[in-house]
């Protein structure tokens, strides 16, 4: 690695921790009602949009009403985004005159962007109309994200308030979310994007005659080039900060036009995390313990930083096969050197891991480089950082209440050994608790090893696969991981756009958001009845190292030891095979 | 009929129908070899269901019995012996678990036969109305109702649980307390209490039946020592969730194993797949059958322990609570002061002499037979070599004034002079009504003593102040460093007596309590523990008296005093048979222990995990991707010594952990944050590595006798 490299990932981890805090307690004043410095801006704005929907903002909603809110805006969200894919051919802002969306890419589609996955069976310029990607796409981008963090708001108020029954107004936390938060971000991203080159215009692809021409794939010359343009930069901003990575183009921010510059490349990667680590200060003041927003984002931390370690060790080393052809893969002055398939020369292969780190760590699922081209290390630290569950950082809301279950359980089991009740927060964790987070837990690892084991049975999940071997199994595992957590990266090689994989992918995200979501938001209602025990000197203290790595412990052990089978028959025999 | 009874009599006693050396003889082989009979008896399905994780282990076992049938017909996956070696090592983890609750079980079934035994066929002499000397009848004690007076006399067994209306008796309490000292108890007062199955020595009583037989105090505990009534506790049913949790996410793990493992084959073109019978073994090594096998057992020697130190939970919940408690309401007499005063010291004021005090002191208290009266003669014969008993008690010109609650002074009169002693203000009016000085030095005597939480009892001599006797509470030795022990444990102390606040400050300075409530009254008790619990806190208590109900049936862990009033054991939610109030602190312990216990075993079972992946992948692949062969990092023999040898080790950890379970995780008063780390290196980090050597060990071992 060049000296450059070391520096660039300590500014990344540097500037993302420096913007914790300023940007964590904005959202906690923002989420609490206070004032703040956009209330004169917006205040006005966010009064009318409770005024022409009919939200009375003061009324709270116990859980059950607060998920039934929830559930009836994602079914909307569905339906309404399904109906646009459908229509995009009679509808307006369709320069390219594209098709209707077939049915079941559409389904896919609807839910992939409805459960901030943003997993895409398709390629974006050539198969959504200008209006699909901005008015369904993109606007999901917003809700989704803000339906996350509506959720994480509820359960933050479950260990903050004791003995009630409400956990606040789900209308207003996702609108809250949109107009304070994501809306401001998005615009201050995009016009950055925008100075930087990435494109946001209506009018219809340009042409442009090659220097050199080239033939196609039936053997015709080809001499003219369409380059498709549109209104990326927006979307772009939103698919970052909101944990969704769908992005404009097909090839995600790997595009030029999505991600021209190395620092356009930094305030994407940037974008990535900035919301769900900021939402750990958000939460520690919310609970009344800034302490506990610290431990869990150093938490999260430590796992990103020793998996970014690996990724880049990994693709610093080179391909072995290249290795042996002789090949100069070592970093120089005039290389970045590592392995470079599938990777932007203008990232080099150091950025291209940190942000695959960063991007499956998120939620995210945008991507910069093709994961299927990562070595076997390189590329098993994406698929394991999904598996995990999205919790290191996570979705934006989705990570840090993800995150919270693994804390209910690492309580419990410590609370246990210190003999005590186990408590968190002040907040007894019993049997109504432990249920809804092993559910939390157990559901993704469910959906991904059963979502695997399908696909790899029926013809129609087999024939989808490209590569043979260990590699093949690889991608399936990794779309399933992809979907299961709602994600929405993909390792490619796997002809996902089918009606098998459709629809099981499909499914797969459904389960992944709402049957979290929905016991996250259970949690939250059974926490806010609690009485708050006071803490003393036999509580287990929860902001302690040794706590912290009690925490570490308890994810790396779940997540290895649900995987650790399916992983060795993928990377990790393909890895050994090379050897 | 009727009968004239002889009311004074000790009467001639049968021989006890109980044996009392029963509950030593739970000890012996006798428990193991019952134990092991009911391992085998708990196999029945229906219920094994009751533990998820054990139920998974035994359906695995019969399907490797039905694949080494297969085996045996020349069909099998695998070679016999291997299949027959994981089955047979299967169906003893199972049996392994079950003998640990058996285990468990048996010295609570073994006290149950014995307290059964007491519990004979006894008829009842029903009153007709609750007075001693009116005709009864003869009734099967078991037609009892509740609410029905009857009559008890010497020699008879108590029929039913009641309230002594009339009579004092002395009662032999063996049968449910163990002890053999008979105790006194009598109508009205705290002492009214009886309990079905003990024995009257002397005199008779008569009694209102407050439990029907049947249902009584001594059925409720054969039931409770049997375990029959074993609930869950609220714990063991989160801790059972997660349990289950990990059961399905290692289901899941292994049942789709196979597909990958077929698509592997086909992807690789080489190998076979994965067989069931290492599915199964690998399965069962997984789930966490440590603690799933051994948590029935866990609660139940926590019940077990608590039996032990002659203490009755009514319910494991509130064992479980007791872990919990963060503030303990501890009466102060009997449990921080020794249950009475003592004099220290002689203050002679007025010019009197302190030996003159000392005499005058001495005189009034010769025939006063109560710990303080004694411990004033002892003080002025150590203090001066008075010995006043020998010439004077003899003397029949003395006369005693006993206390009483109105004069409020006690003393003696002769013929030449008349000294009473009492508290102060009562003394003073003494002296104002025969128009004598009060001395000026007095009132700041009385002061300085009280201040230092003693008890001033003034001296007069016909009319004459002499002096003030300091009387003081002896604090327990040891209770300080006790009260400190649970500071560091979080657990807040508070002390109730009925002292005024300047006494109570001294006594609780001294003690090392962190709080406590003077003057207390049942109001103010129970808005105390009130206020605790709005805030939160889980509020433990002791209590004897009938004014401590409903303070008793507040506090979440509630601790009877067995020789209290019935309603004080009926609010309570444990009783104490030895009646002894620092007994509070070591229930505290055994729930901490009890939660610990699981917790622990739970962290060590997941570690173990690891060690397993190791063992058995790399065996599971050999032969599809060869390479996985750098995973066996233990470099065990063979694919089937690996797989078997993790199996064998996943077993014989439950046996070994058996002694851990019943005697519970070793528990010493610290701080959460101490007692964490100690317990994640030991069974956390011993976890991970205890498997690693143990399944090596195995493997050797296999090797070297060639069983593989």
């Amino acid at each position: 690695m060049n000296p450059g490299d070391y520096l660039q990932i300590i500014i990344y981890i540097g500037a993302l921790l420096l913007l914790v805090k300023p940007l964590g307690s904005y959202m906690a004043k923002v989420f609490q009602g206070e004032r703040n410095v956009l209330s004169r801006a917006i205040g006005p704005l966010e009064r009318f949009v409770y005024r022409i929907s009919g939200i009375r903002s003061d009324e709270e909603m116990s859980w059950k009403t607060y998920a039934m809110a929830m559930m009836l805006f994602t079914l909307a969200g569905l339906v309404s985004l399904y109906a646009i894919e459908r229509l995009q051919a009679i509808l307006p802002l369709n320069p390219q005159n594209l098709g209707a969306v077939n049915p079941d890419l559409a389904f896919n589609t609807s839910t992939s962007f409805n459960t901030n996955t943003n997993w895409q069976s398709y390629g974006g310029e050539t198969t959504m109309s200008y209006l699909t990607q901005m008015a369904g796409l993109m606007v999901h981008q917003f809700l989704s994200a803000a339906v996350g963090i509506a959720v994480l708001l509820a359960l933050i108020r479950g260990f903050a308030r004791h003995s009630v029954k409400t956990i606040g107004n789900f209308w207003v936390d996702a609108t809250r979310a949109v107009l304070y938060v994501l809306i401001p971000l998005s615009l201050i991203l995009a016009i950055l994007l925008v100075s930087q080159g990435v494109v946001q215009t209506f009018s219809g692809p340009k042409t442009a005659d090659l220097l050199q021409s080239t033939l196609d794939a039936n053997g015709q010359v080809v001499t003219r080039q369409t380059i498709a343009t549109g209104p990326a930069a927006a979307m772009v901003a939103i698919k970052q900060l909101g944990t969704n990575g769908g992005g404009f183009f097909n090839v995600n921010s790997a595009h030029p036009f999505e991600n021209p510059t190395p620092f356009s490349n930094f305030l994407e990667m940037l974008a990535i995390l900035v919301i769900p680590a900021a939402l750990c200060y958000t939460f520690g003041k919310m609970a009344g313990d800034t302490r506990q927003g610290w431990l869990i984002l150093g938490v999260m931390t430590v796992i990103f930083v020793a998996m970014v370690s690996v990724c880049i060790w990994s693709e610093q080393s080179g391909n072995p096969a290249l290795a042996k052809l002789g090949v100069d893969q070592t970093a120089s002055s005039i290389q970045s050197g590592g392995n470079m398939e599938g990777k932007e020369v203008r990232f080099g292969s150091v950025n291209s891991a940190l942000w695959a780190v960063a991007t499956t760590s998120a939620s995210n699922g945008s991507v910069n480089s093709m994961h299927d081209s990562f070595t076997t290390i390189g590329g098993l630290i994406p698929m394991w950082m999904m598996q995990l569950g999205e919790v290191v950082y996570g979705g934006a809301g989705s990570g840090l209440y993800g995150m919270l279950a693994f804390v209910i359980i690492a309580v419990f089991i410590a609370g246990l050994m210190i003999g005590r009740t186990p408590e968190y927060l002040g907040k007894k964790i019993e049997a109504f608790e432990m249920k809804m987070a092993s559910l939390m837990v157990l559901i993704p690892v469910l959906l991904v090893l059963f979502g695997t084991a399908l696909a790899v049975t029926l013809t129609a999940g087999k024939t989808a696969v490209f590569n043979p071997g260990p590699h093949g199994f690889s991608e399936v595992l990794y779309a399933f991981s992809s979907t299961g957590n709602n994600n929405g990266s993909a390792f490619a090689g796997l002809g996902t756009n089918t009606f098998f994989y459709n629809i099981a992918l499909a499914t797969a995200m459904l389960f992944a958001r709402y049957w979290l979501a929905v016991p996250a938001l259970a949690i939250a209602g059974s926490l806010a009845q609690k009485k708050s025990v006071p803490v003393s000197s036999g509580t287990l203290p929860t902001h302690t190292p040794l706590f912290g790595g009690w925490l570490i412990g308890v994810i790396a052990i779940v997540g290895a030891l649900s995987f650790f089978p399916a992983l060795s028959l993928g990377p990790i025999a393909e890895r050994l095979m090379m050897r | 009929m009727a009968t004239t009874i002889d009311n004074t009599r000790e009467c001639a006693l049968n021989p006890s129908p109980q044996d009392k050396k029963a509950k030593t003889n739970s000890r012996g082989w006798a428990i193991y070899r019952q134990a092991l009979a009911d391992a085998f008896v708990k196999l029945n399905p229906r219920w094994m269901l009751r533990n998820p994780v054990m139920f998974v282990t035994e359906v695995g076992s019969t399907l490797t019995t039905g694949l080494w049938i297969q085996a045996l017909s020349g069909h099998g996956e695998a070679k016999t012996s291997f299949i027959g070696g994981i089955a047979l090592w299967l169906w003893l983890c199972v049996l392994f678990a079950n003998f640990s609750e058996a285990l468990a079980e048996g010295r609570g079934k073994a006290q149950a036969a014995a307290l059964r035994r007491t519990r004979q066929d006894t008829k009842a002499k029903k009153l007709s109305e609750p007075k001693y000397g009116t005709p009864f009848e003869l009734i099967p004690s078991g037609e009892l109702l509740e609410g029905d007076f009857f009559l008890v006399e010497c020699g008879d067994t108590i029929p039913s649980d009641g309230e002594t209306v009339e009579g004092v008796a002395s009662v032999d309490e063996s049968a449910v307390t163990g002890e053999s000292a008979p105790v006194i108890r009598e109508s009205g007062g705290d002492r009214s209490a009886v309990t079905g199955g003990t024995r009257l020595l002397s005199d008779w009583l008569v009694i209102r039946v407050t439990a029907a037989p049947g249902h009584g105090f001594l059925e409720r505990m054969i039931a409770l020592v049997e375990g029959a009534k074993r609930q869950k506790t609220p714990n063991e049913i989160a801790l059972n969730i997660l349990l289950a949790a990990f059961t399905i996410v290692f289901l899941t793990v292994c049942v789709t194993l196979l597909p990958y493992s077929i698509y592997s084959v086909n992807a690789s073109h080489q190998g076979s797949p994965i067989t069931v019978t290492v599915l199964i073994a690998l399965l069962v090594c997984l789930i966490p059958t440590t603690i799933g096998g051994l948590l029935p057992a866990i609660g139940i020697a926590g019940m077990d322990r608590l039996i032990r130190r002659n203490v009755i939970a009514l319910s494991g919940r509130a064992v479980e609570a007791a872990g919990d408690v963060d503030v303990l309401l501890l009466d102060k007499t009997g449990t921080i002061t020794l249950g009475n005063r003592q004099a220290v010291n002689f203050i002679p004021v007025g010019g009197a002499s302190e030996q003159e005090l000392a005499l005058a002191a001495q005189m009034s208290s010769l025939a006063d037979e109560t710990p303080e009266g004694r411990s004033i003669v002892v003080l002025a014969k150590e203090k001066f070599g008075l010995r006043g008993e020998s010439e004077n008690v003899a003397n029949k010109d003395l006369r005693f004034i006993p206390f009483s609650a109105q004069t409020r002074m006690s003393g003696v009169d002769t013929p030449s002079v008349s000294i009473r002693k009492g508290a102060s203000d009562s003394i003073i009016e003494y002296v104002q009504e025969r128009r004598k000085n009060i001395p000026d030095d007095l009132n700041s005597a009385v002061d300085a003593i009280a201040r230092s939480g003693g008890t001033p009892l003034v001296v007069v001599r016909d009319g004459d102040i002499l002096g003030v006797i300091h009387l003081k509470d002896i604090v327990k030795g040891g209770i300080k460093e006790r009260f400190s022990q649970m500071r560091k444990m979080g657990i807040k102390t508070i002390m109730i007596t009925g002292d005024n606040p300047l006494t109570a400050t001294a006594i609780a300075a001294e003690a090392g309590v962190d709080d406590f409530l003077a003057q207390a009254t049942p109001e103010t008790k129970l808005k105390l523990i009130r206020d605790y619990q709005t805030g939160g806190r889980l509020v433990g208590m002791t209590g004897d008296g009938t004014n401590d109900a409903p303070a008793l049936a507040q506090a979440d862990v509630a601790v009877a005093m067995h020789t209290g009033t019935q309603p004080a054991r009926e609010a309570a939610n444990m009783i104490d048979l030895d009646s002894n109030p620092t007994k509070l602190i070591e229930i505290v312990e055994i729930g901490k222990q009890l939660l610990m216990t699981r917790g622990a075993l739970t962290t060590f079972s997941i570690a173990n995990d690891v060690s397993k992946y190791f063992a058995i992948i790399p065996a599971a692949f050999a032969t599809t991707y060869p390479a996985l062969d750098a995973l066996n990092i233990m470099h065990l023999a063979t694919p089937q010594s690996a797989v078997l040898s993790a199996v064998i080790f996943n077993a014989l950890i439950i046996m070994a952990l058996v002694p851990l379970a019943l005697r519970g995780v070793a528990y010493k008063p610290m701080g959460a944050d101490k007692l964490f780390r100690n317990n994640l290196l030991v069974y956390g980090l011993g976890g991970l590595a205890a498997p690693f050597i143990g399944i090596k060990a195995i493997d050797m071992l296999l090797v070297a006798l060639h069983l593989v």
